[in-house]
């Protein structure tokens, strides 16, 4: 007897039910009413109805970053394709796992400049890992699961898979593949032996170390391990915004993050350390400053990363480590433990001394008895109501930089934002993703007036899936890190960072069937906060709150400085 | 420094464009790159010659390896190795001296003329980049009606192999 044939379509949704998809977060059109055609007919998994296909990358991309798991989105060809695009570079510059698929115009057609055609694997391809244009419905079941093993595998990140319409009309016998072996691909996970020994002998001869971690941690799911590691060592720890909740916040050892925006104890220490060890952190320009500048102190550098190009690439480094944070850090650990060597007790306990009086400049400090709202304030109190156990998505902007040095993440996975791209936009259908998610948890959206209002047709969609965000607006009136930039470096010519015309952000809430409430005195905060956490639990709530409008972000590098000469309050 | 970077890719639509998406994007140096499948009709090799400081070329190597197409590679300079271009040039040869002139210098360079025209041969020379700006050096200028050059192909010496 012959095998069921199925359509190209009802292979598509059977291969993300082996997956064991949740949520696909996409928006229809012609090129793939076939595979919407299936999507009515299952249950499997639930799709988003976005109001944008930005949002729906976005969305899957925070459910990615929430979850650990791959996260899904499905467009249809040309204008839902380009609308991705977004989403999708914001994803590759953070290394996230996703799965995009979009749909193609019919084979025959491409080429033609047809109805709704682009060149989608063409737009796409310097911004994902791998992407696939699949020219034959047999291909549909194989290209799917090389596109998730991709995705996840090394360093994550985006893949998309392009499919014409007719492929998804075609039928073929289905069968989805158990294993995949890629000759072209083998990503390699565990660090090199040598390596890691020569590492522990220069970790133990430290003077003044520093542990430098990033996103790596979170997307290795490598807290435990680096926590085992870093109390084993006794070592002062920072992280890049992209690996905050790798380490506890309020651990002592923690010196808080670093780079253009980070805390002063923590730039001083990378600067002036002997010994360096990065895990997971890829010396970015906003982390590390002018390359030049920080390599004028002599340091020996251990990095471990999965990404061989990763290692070198700015600064130069001593151990390289290729691997898998994880696996590295457990062998790191074991050797650590079992040997009989142990730190220098006496140059630590005098790094340490120096390291507190740096420390002892609180460079976070801010007027804590101003009369308008300050940013830093609504933060700190987000952190309070919520205990600390609320996910946090944001923007991008000053509004971002105080959530993540004020709201002291101590668990990996909570701190939701693009640092690679810094798409304004995210916050929203970020907080969506995250939600869906956890739908018991708290999850608030950290954002300005600027990014709000780039996605801010998704409160819709929060609608109809009934998410209970609670959307925390520091509304300063302003593109407020622009006007900073205008404020220190032109000389105070505010060229169009003053956004006028700002719709009044309650109502507008309410229009779309939410709570809305404007907060504009400093003793309204705590009990907005405690309002919507409690009697609105399980409504979405915009909360407004006007901000000083000159406030800035401190402390401050510069662009193009070096780490030791930032501008403190 | 000069680099002749040797690749081993998967024939697939498409990969040639990520090699050069991956240059023009990172903004690293091609001189010249040739492509074309190997005896096993799923691989394609490519040559790709490339300048750049020690740490530029470390990173080409690594963005290249890095592509998901890419099976494997081997920076040719790194070892003993030959390389070989192909150059079809066509010239002017009208009168009997040109003709006779023409004919000397490709037997010199061991070129073979592959083409006759009344007013025009086409000669074809292969060998090593500096071999053929040799041979365009010492034709008259004048005397150059086209060019047209393959760029490097290049392979290792004896046991020194790039395959899967
Ligand atoms: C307005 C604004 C201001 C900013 N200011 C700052 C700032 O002050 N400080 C700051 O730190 N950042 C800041 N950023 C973010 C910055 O742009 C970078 O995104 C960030 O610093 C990169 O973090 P990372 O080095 O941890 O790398 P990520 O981009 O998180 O990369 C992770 C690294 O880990 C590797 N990796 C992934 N998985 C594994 C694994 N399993 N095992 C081993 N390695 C793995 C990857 O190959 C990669 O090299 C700012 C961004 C914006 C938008
Ligand atoms: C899509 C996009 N466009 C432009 C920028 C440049 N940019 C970075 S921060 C910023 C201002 C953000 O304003 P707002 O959302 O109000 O946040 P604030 O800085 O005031 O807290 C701009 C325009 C960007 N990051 N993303
Ligand atoms: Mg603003």
């Amino acid at each position: 007897m012959a095998e069921l044939e199925l359509t190209g379509a009802e292979i598509v949704i059977r291969c993300l039910h082996a997956e064991g998809v949740k949520y696909v977060f996409g928006y229809p059109g012609g090129a793939v009413l076939n595979i919407y055609d299936e999507i009515y007919k299952q249950q499997e998994f639930e799709h988003v109805l976005v109001r944008h296909e930005q949002a729906a990358v976005h969305a899957a991309d925070a459910y990615a970053r929430a979850t650990g798991k791959v996260g899904v989105a499905l467009v249809t060809s040309g204008p839902g394709a380009t609308n991705a695009v977004t989403g999708i570079a914001t994803a590759y510059m953070d290394s996230i796992p996703l799965v995009v698929i979009s749909g193609q115009v019919p084979t025959a057609a491409i080429g033609q400049d047809a109805f709704q055609e682009v060149d989608t694997v063409g737009i796409t391809r310097p911004c994902v890992k791998h992407n696939f244009l699949v020219k034959d419905v047999k291909d549909i079941a194989p290209t799917i699961k090389k596109a998730f093993y991709i995705a996840a595998s090394g360093r994550p990140g985006p893949v998309l898979v392009d499919i014409p319409k007719d492929i998804t009309q075609h039928s073929c016998v289905f069968q989805y593949p158990e294993t995949i072996s890629m000759r072209s691909y083998n990503p390699t996970s565990k660090g090199h032996a040598g390596q890691i020994k020569r590492a522990v002998q220069m970790l133990l001869e430290a003077k003044r170390p520093v542990i430098y971690t990033g996103g790596g941690v979170i997307l290795g799911d490598a807290s435990a391990q680096l926590t085992e590691f870093c109390r084993e060592l006794g070592y002062p720890v920072t992280s890049t915004l992209m690996g905050l909740g790798g380490y506890k916040a309020n651990d002592p050892l923690f010196l808080g993050m670093l780079g253009m925006h980070g805390t002063y104890e923590a730039n001083m220490a990378m600067q002036h350390c002997d010994v360096l060890i990065s895990v997971g952190a890829r010396f970015d320009d906003r982390v590390i400053g002018n390359p030049k500048h920080f390599a004028k102190e002599a340091r020996r550098i251990i990095h471990i990363d999965i990404d061989p190009s990763s290692i070198s690439k700015r600064v130069k480094v001593d151990v390289p480590i290729v691997g898998d944070v994880r696996q590295v850090l457990e062998e790191l650990n074991r050797l650590l433990k079992g040997g009989s060597e142990r730190p220098d007790a006496q140059a630590l306990k005098a790094w340490w001394a120096q390291i507190e009086l740096w420390r002892a400049q609180d460079c976070l400090k801010y007027d804590r008895s101003a009369s308008v709202i300050k940013p830093q304030y609504v933060v700190e109190k987000l952190y309070e109501v919520t205990r600390g156990d609320a996910f946090v998505t944001s923007d991008v902007g000053q509004h971002q930089m105080w959530a993540a040095q004020y709201y002291k993440f101590d668990q990996p996975r909570r701190w939701i934002n693009s640092g690679g791209l810094g798409t304004m936009g995210v916050g929203l259908p970020y907080a969506m993703g995250v939600q869906l998610a956890y739908p018991d948890a708290m999850v608030a959206c950290v954002t300005g007036e600027g990014s709000i209002q780039m996605n801010i047709q998704e409160l819709s969609t929060c609608k109809e899936y009934k998410l209970p965000l609670k959307i925390i607006l520091l509304n300063n009136g302003y593109l407020g890190m622009v006007r900073q930039w205008q404020e220190f470096f032109y000389e105070e010519r505010y060229a169009e960072s003053y956004v006028a015309s700002l719709p009044d952000f309650a109502k507008l809430a309410e229009a779309y069937g939410h709570v809305g409430m404007r907060i504009e005195k400093p003793e309204e905060v705590e009990p907005a906060l405690r309002r919507a956490f409690t009697e609105y639990k399980d409504q979405l709530v915009f909360m407004n709150f006007i901000t000083d409008p000159r406030e800035n972000v401190y402390p401050m590098i510069p662009a193009g400085k070096g780490l030791s000469e930032m501008i403190l309050v | 420094m000069r680099h002749i970077i040797s690749i081993l890719m998967e024939n697939e639509a498409g990969a040639l464009s990520r090699v050069a998406g991956l240059f023009s994007a990172r903004g690293y140096n091609i001189e010249s790159l040739t492509v074309a499948p190997t005896e096993d009709a799923t691989l394609s090799r490519m040559t790709i010659v490339t300048t750049g400081s020690n740490e530029i070329i470390e990173q080409i190597t690594k963005q290249l390896n890095k592509l998901i197409d890419v099976i494997k590679l081997q920076d040719l300079t790194d070892g003993d190795h030959i390389e070989r271009e192909l150059m079809l040039v066509k010239v002017r040869a009208a009168t009997g001296e040109q003709r006779e002139e023409m004919k000397r210098l490709a037997d010199i360079f061991r070129g073979r003329i592959i083409d006759v025209a009344d007013r025009t041969y086409t000669i074809e020379l292969t060998g090593p980049g500096s071999k053929l700006d040799a041979f365009i050096d010492a034709l008259e200028s004048g005397a150059i009606l086209e060019t047209v050059r393959t760029g490097a192909s290049g392979i290792g010496r004896g046991d020194r192999m790039l395959k899967i």
